[in-house]
This record gives C-alpha cells, structure tokens and sequence, in this order.
C-alpha cells in the first residue's frame, strides 16, 4: 500500500513560491558548499529543528550543555582574552615585541619558539642549520627564559607557551624564572600546548614514541593537580590539523576525540577525572566559511560537556566547560595581494567572537610572506579591539543562537564527529588511529580535495584564482637573519664554560632514572633547568631512555 | 616514454608537510614517479635519495626561513656526485631578497604561495623532458 504524506509547508514553498521564481531567476551554476565541501541548503525552517530541544540542545548561556556558552553573561563581564602569538630571534627581540603588545592593550601572552627548541635541538646541533631564531624565539637554557621574560612579572600576566614534545622542559623553565621573581606557583596562570597527539596527526613536531610522550603529559597532569592549580596543563588543539588540510568537522572531531584520549590516560594513570580535568583547555582554527565555524565552536562545546558527564562521569561542573583559545587560520592568508587578509581576519575572528571564544589570537596581513612586523601585528591586534568595542556583538550572549541555519549546522556538525568518535573508538583509542595513520590520511585527502578544488576553480581566493592583480607592488616585510643563531652559538658555548657541570650530569643522570622508573619527570627536570641543563640536554637523555619516533612516510 | 622521477623532500626541522604532500600527489596524478623522503632529511640524505632513485628533479618544500642555508647546500652535494643535470625546485615561504641569490645557486624554479599545482607539473614537463628523452 502507497502512503500518502501531507506535503509539509517548505515544500508547498518551494512548489508556490522558489519554483516559479527560480525560472526567473535561476541560481548561479556550480554547487553550494562550505570551504570544507559541506552542502547547504538554500533555506532553513523549524522543520529543519523538528526534533530539536532547547533545554536540551541549547540550554541557557553557562547551564549544560554549555552550547550558548560556559559564561552566563558573555562578553558583557569579561571581554576574550586578546593572546598574540609571538617570538623571534633573540629572547631580548622577543621581550621588547611583547612589551610592544602589552602596551598596545594585549592582555596576554603567547610564546612562538624557534624550531630547535621546539623539537627539543641546541643551536649547534645538525639539524638547527640556518633554523634558530627564524621561525620563533631561541630558548636554550633557564638563562633565555630569563632574558624573555626580564621586566614582566608573571604573577600579573598569563602566558600561553606553543610547545608539545619539550613542553615539560620549557615549563619546568617558566616555573624556575617564576621562583626567582618570588611568585606564588599556585597563583600562576596560563597554558602551555603541551599536545602531543596532534603533533602526530598535523603538525609532526614530534619527539618521542606515543605511549612515552603520554606519560610526560599525565605527569604533568598529576603534578599541576597540586602544585599549579590554575595552569592549563594542554591545549587540546584543532589549529593544526586544520592548517594542515582538514575540514571543519574533521578538525572538531580529531581534537575532542584526542581530549577523550588525554582523559583516559589521565584516569588510567590513577588520577581523579574532577582532579585534573578542569585544567584541561582547547584551540580552535577560525577559517573562512563563516557560519560553519560558529557551528564548530558551539557545538564542541556541547560535546565535550556531554562526554565528561556521560563517558567518564565527571562530576565537577568545571570538567564539563570547555573553554578554548582561537586563532584566525594562516593558511587561508594569500601572499598575492596581502591587504586583503586584514579583511579574512576580521570575518575570522568575528566568527570566533561569534562563537564565543574565551581568547583569540588574530593573524597580521603579512603572515603568508614572513614572520609579521611590529606594525602588522598592531594591526591585527586593533582588529579584536574594533570587533569588542565598536561592532556591538558583545552587547547580546550568544546573538545568533535560534537561528534555524546555525542550529541545524551544529547539530549535523555534533552528529559528525560522533560518527569520527565511533570509528576512532573502534580502532582501539586515538594513539592506534594515529598508529594506523588513519586521522593523517582523512587529513591529506581533504586537503588535496581542497587544493583540487581551488585548481578547478570551484573554491575560489580572492587574489589567487581571481581578481587576480599583475605587477603587485613589493610589500616590506620583518627579514631574519643569522645574527641571532650566532649569538644563541656563542651564548650556548659560554654557558657550558661556565655552569656546574657536575650538577648539569648529576641532574640529567636522576632524569633518566625517572624515565625509566615511574617516578614524574617534572621533579628531576625541575633540577636539571636550575642547573641550566640546556633543553638538547635534557631531551637527549629521554631520548637514550625512550627512543625517538619517525613516521612512515605517506602521500 | 620513460617516466620523469621526482624526489620530494623536507629539509630542516620544520613539520609543515601540506605542501609537499599536495604537491607529490599532484605531480604524481600529472604521470610522474614520485618518491616522498618525509620529513626531517638532511642536505646529505636528500641528495643519496636522488642519486639511489635515479631522480631528473628534486622538489624541496620549505617553510621554516632555512632556505638560505639548505638549498646551497643541496646544489654543491648534487655537483660533488655529479649530479648537475638534476633539476632542484623549491617551494615555501621564501622572501622576494633571497630570490636571485637562490637562482644563483642554481635552483631552478621557485614557488611562492598560491602557485597552481598546473604550473608546477607544467615547469617540470617541460625542464626535465629533454634530459629524460635524451637517455
């Protein structure tokens, strides 16, 4: 038997109404979809919400499931946190950049380090030819912490450190320079990235093996439980799985589900989930697809509330509240034509603000060219600062929350990266995904969808594959040359003349035993920092203990 | 014909592989042969791999600023083994001023952000395909 169902009203509309007009006006050619490949419809209606639940779904701006929100009153108390990421050359360079920030009105900090330090290399090393100082700050011993940090008292400021395989190395720094300001360590705050799993899956600034580097990271759980409650031990990140290609969903789903992993190596270390939770923090990307970003956001934070509560049966409303730190995506920036990316990091960050950012970091005009200059970094800066003062967003908590668009968005993008959860689920946990290069490849092949994309001018940038300009006027950027490797060499040479070598040996000896006992490594490495041990040093001896980690090469 | 052999390779620390996987794939959809080295592969390592896989071009994907260090070093190891007839490519960020000096060098083609894969297939097609019909 045929059953006949009444036609619902947005069909009668499309039948009365969009047919007829689209005959006299018939739709651009080529399909509708985000920047990640997505479809879209032409309208959205309540019947799109037909099974949608506010209470549930949504709820109100700081109740479960946090959707609008973990604060009740937005940005109408405390406005995002204005975090931008700097750091090049010289710690001395790098101080003066940041006291240059604070005074334009930054409200915090955010540590860029140089490659060798980043992958846990000294200056003289091999592998650090022609790479120190260049893409961050050179940071070799306790000493370079010291000059980087020289006149800015870190009891006052937050300070968010993008380092991950060296991460125990360069905080356990940051708390020796914070002991010989006089600062209280349980009143420090701020957030060191200290991910690991993403480094696998995007950025490959990987050190050692997956299950050792897990163990640096739930060492650091247990010993910020109780000596530095207010620090961010992780900053679970999507950033760089999106630069390196993902998509929207791809970028939600890989970063919670590597929350998921944290968390249950935190637990299966024997550690309380409400103890070391609600330390844990986010970075997101904020591309250019504006209304599938805002989706994004809300709907990680939905996720994650519902996975603490539900999954491990966090109990602590603080374990439930994702709070996330955002930055505009560098990869959409075009060196072709670079005023142009004032303009996406202003509709990046709005998508951000929009979605209810706790800090957000903007990119300057020049990012796709080179590292930015002072005044483009300004720039950036004064972006957020007209988006939080002159454009009224902030006035309301969770404007666009009710827009049946939105809504039916961040529930298809929930339902999405459940489906990734399941997968990744199925393969044993994250750390085997990673092992079978499954979340690497989900990346690279969206990422050539993408470039493809874009050759069939299908996606098209502004600038790149039309309203293309010939004979552009060369644009003055921040060159760096070698005169800060030198001077890193030089300092690197001084410094084993004249330290205790005894304790630099003694130090690094009970650093390696911890490593291969259980005893937490943040203790001896405490000791081989104050013993201006360099961070070459102290990762060489983990990696006589643990081995290093290399990839199979894919494309 | 015989098919062009391409080396893509990433010097220095820097982990940004995007680009050099984009753009092996893509060469490699053009009728290529392309061997992918990975990341973290030294002047020295990246030149043994041309010269074991029988390589026409090299393709160096670089965004960390080391250029200026890496690739002068490639050209004098790939003369040292007598390799001059390879062609060497680079692609990154790579400021307007080191442009010349890397051509003096003797890196042959460099490209920038925002470069379509089409020009980089088509640059090699058409530098490599004399040497590789000549053997």
């Amino acid at each position: 038997m045929k059953t006949v169902t009444a036609e619902t009203d947005k069909q009668r509309w499309q039948r009365e109404v969009l047919e007829p007009g689209l005959k006299q006006a018939p739709e651009r050619p080529g399909s509708f979809t985000t920047i990640s490949g997505r479809p879209i419809d032409r309208l959205a209606t309540p019947e799109d919400l037909e099974h949608f639940d506010y209470s549930r779904d949504l709820n109100n701006p700081g109740e479960f499931p946090y959707t609008r929100g973990i604060h009740p009153g937005g940005y109408r108390g405390k406005l995002w946190t204005m975090r931008q990421f700097a750091g090049f050359g010289t710690p001395e360079e790098t101080n003066e950049r940041y006291k240059t920030l604070l005074q334009a009105g930054g409200t915090g900090l955010s540590v860029a380090f140089d490659l060798p330090t980043l992958m846990g290399r000294d200056p003289d090393h091999e592998l650090s030819l022609g790479e120190t100082g260049k893409c961050g700050v050179s940071i070799v011993s306790l000493a370079d912490m010291e000059r980087l940090f020289e006149g800015i008292d870190l009891a006052g400021i937050t300070t968010s450190m993008t380092i991950n395989s060296p991460a125990p190395m360069i905080f356990a720094m940051y708390l020796v320079v914070a002991e010989k300001q006089g600062a209280d360590w349980k009143k420090l705050s701020g957030t060191i990235q200290n991910d690991i799993l993403k480094e696998f899956i995007a950025q490959k600034e990987y050190i050692f093996p997956p299950r050792e580097s897990m163990r640096l990271i739930t060492d650091i759980f247990s010993f910020c439980m109780k000596e530095v409650p207010k620090w961010n031990t992780i900053s679970v990140s999507g950033y760089h799985i999106r630069e390196a290609g993902s998509t929207s969903l791809q970028e939600l789903a890989f970063t919670l589900r590597d929350g998921i992993e944290y968390v249950q190596y935190g637990i299966d270390a024997g550690l309380d989930v409400d103890a070391f939770a609600p330390q844990i923090s986010f970075f997101f990307n904020s591309h250019s697809d504006f209304f599938e970003e805002i989706a994004k956001f809300r709907a990680a934070r939905k996720i994650w509330a519902e996975v603490m509560r539900d999954r491990f049966g966090a109990k602590n409303e603080r374990s439930w509240k994702l709070r996330f730190h955002t930055q505009t995506a560098g990869v959409s920036l075009t060196a072709q034509q670079p005023y142009n990316n004032v303009v996406r990091t202003a509709l990046q960050a709005l998508a951000a603000v929009l979605g209810g950012t706790n800090s957000l970091h903007t990119n300057s005009l020049d990012e796709a060219l080179a590292l930015p200059t002072a005044e483009a970094a300004t720039l950036a800066l004064r972006t957020q600062q007209i988006i939080a003062s002159e454009s009224g967003v902030i006035n309301m908590v969770d404007p666009l929350g009710g827009s049946y668009f939105l809504e039916k968005l961040t529930l298809d993008m929930e339902r999405g990266a459940k489906e990734y959860f399941d997968t990744i689920d199925r393969m044993g946990g994250m750390v085997e995904a990673i092992e079978q290069g499954y979340p690497q490849k989900e990346i690279a092949e969206a990422s050539y969808r993408f470039q493809q994309a874009v050759e069939r001018r299908e996606k098209i940038i502004v600038g790149v594959n039309d309203y293309v300009q010939e004979d552009e006027p060369p644009y003055p950027i921040l060159y760096i040359d070698d005169t800060a490797a030198e001077r890193q060499l030089e300092r690197l040479a001084d410094l084993k003349q004249t330290r205790d070598n005894d304790r630099v040996r003694q130090s690094l000896e009970a650093l390696r035993r911890a490593a291969r006992g259980t005893e937490n490594t943040m203790h001896p490495l405490l000791e081989c920092v104050r013993a201006y041990a360099t961070v070459g040093e102290m990762c060489d001896a983990l990696r006589e203990v643990w081995g290093e980690y290399a990839e199979v090469p894919l494309i | 014909m015989k098919k062009i052999r391409v080396v893509i390779a990433k010097p220095g620390l820097d982990g940004h592989d995007r680009g050099a996987k984009v753009i092996a794939r893509a060469l490699r959809d053009a009728g290529m042969e392309v061997i992918y080295t990975g990341l973290r592969q030294t002047p020295e390592q990246i030149v043994a791999a041309a010269l074991q896989e029988d390589a026409d071009a090299i393709g160096l994907s670089i965004l960390s600023g080391a250029h200026m260090h890496i690739c002068p070093r490639v050209m004098q190891l790939l003369k040292e083994k007598g390799l001059d007839d390879v062609i060497v490519v680079i692609g990154g960020i790579i400021p307007d001023v080191d442009i010349p000096k890397l051509k003096a060098a003797g890196v042959k083609g460099i490209f920038l952000p925002g470069t379509p894969m089409q020009s980089i297939i088509d640059f090699i097609n058409s530098n490599v395909r004399p040497r590789a019909e000549a053997v």
